[in-house]
């Protein structure tokens, strides 16, 4: 069993075992996509109170969803590598970093863009917003901070411990509408008791959602293995896979 | 639902259009930048085995 888990975490092993899920992933992504955006898009009837502008929900919720649920990978990826030093767990970390930035920034913008014709305002102070404006500059630090630092496996550790102090953020986005008064709506479907959203507009959202995960791991496993390409590139493998190229 | 309805959004077709527009470059640009990075990292292996292999 240890063995499998030691082959498994082999960078070379993981590089080709990588290789072969990328195309699957890629077509299962494209597929969830497509099925969300046909229903998110053509089939859900618009709001009674919204219209249609409630649409911009299929990409805003899951993006939100998945920039909290990167951070809690990334930081859980870190205590890994700090703890029993696998460098695919280090590897793993700093390759979430820029999609869960990606994924945040998403959030936000189009959150704006949601704003403007529904609350008036393209921006406000308010609790929700500020606590995944604090996620977005949590990222920037992992990513600015890794590169700072010369040697790969310092910078690791590193970026572990802020990753690790920055999961606090985590539990105050999701309770931020219910601990203050914000101007964001509470959950609609990340709550106890049954989802208070039609199941018309909770297909679409749940099939993006899903497309979203699988996006998640096709660029996690294609990010992780140009990771391991830079950080193994002195070893034998890497240079006769390099020459076959 | 006619062409030209889906495309208006019931009035909101700035603000819809946007997201998604600004949604498909951010998600294409994750799959392109690493892609890209790949291609670059081998060629560079690449050329610095070769330069290694020369100066032995």
């Amino acid at each position: 069993m240890m063995q499998f888990f030691h082959k498994m975490a082999s960078p070379r092993y993981f590089y080709t075992i990588a290789g072969r899920f990328i195309p699957w992933l890629a077509a299962a992504c494209l597929l969830f996509i497509l099925a969300g955006l046909y229903y998110g898009l053509i089939k859900a009837p618009p709001d009674y109170q919204q219209g249609d502008s409630y649409r911009i929900m299929f990409i805003h919720v899951p993006a939100a969803w998945m920039s909290m649920f990167v951070y809690v990978v990334m930081a859980g990826a870190g205590i890994i590598g700090l703890v029993w030093r696998i460098k695919l767990a280090e590897v793993v970390a700093i390759s979430s970093a820029t999609i869960g930035a990606s994924f945040t920034f998403l959030a936000l913008i189009t959150g704006s863009l949601w704003g403007k014709p529904m609350w008036g305002t393209w921006w406000v102070w308010d609790a929700r917003l500020t606590s995944e404006l604090i996620l977005l500059f949590l990222y920037l630090g992992v990513i600015a901070l890794y590169n700072a630092v010369e040697d790969k496996r310092t910078a690791s550790r590193a970026t572990a411990i802020l990753a690790i102090v920055g999961v606090v953020n985590i539990p105050i986005i999701h309770f931020s509408v219910e601990w203050w008064n914000t101007l964001h709506q509470g959950a609609t479907v990340t709550k106890l008791g049954a989802p208070s959203i039609d199941i018309s507009m909770l297909i679409p959202l749940l099939l993006m959602a899903v497309a979203f995960k699988l996006y998640y791991a096709l660029v996690l496993l294609m990010r992780a293995r140009c990771e391991v390409l830079e950080r193994e590139r002195n070893t034998q493998w890497v240079r006769e896979l390099a020459e076959i190229k | 639902m006619s062409l030209n309805e889906f495309f208006h959004m019931g009035g909101y077709a700035f603000y819809v259009w946007t997201s998604y527009g600004i949604a498909l470059i951010v998600l294409l640009a994750n799959i392109l930048l690493p892609a890209r990075q790949r291609r670059k990292l081998l060629a560079d292996i690449a050329r610095s085995a070769r330069r290694a292999r020369r100066n032995t």
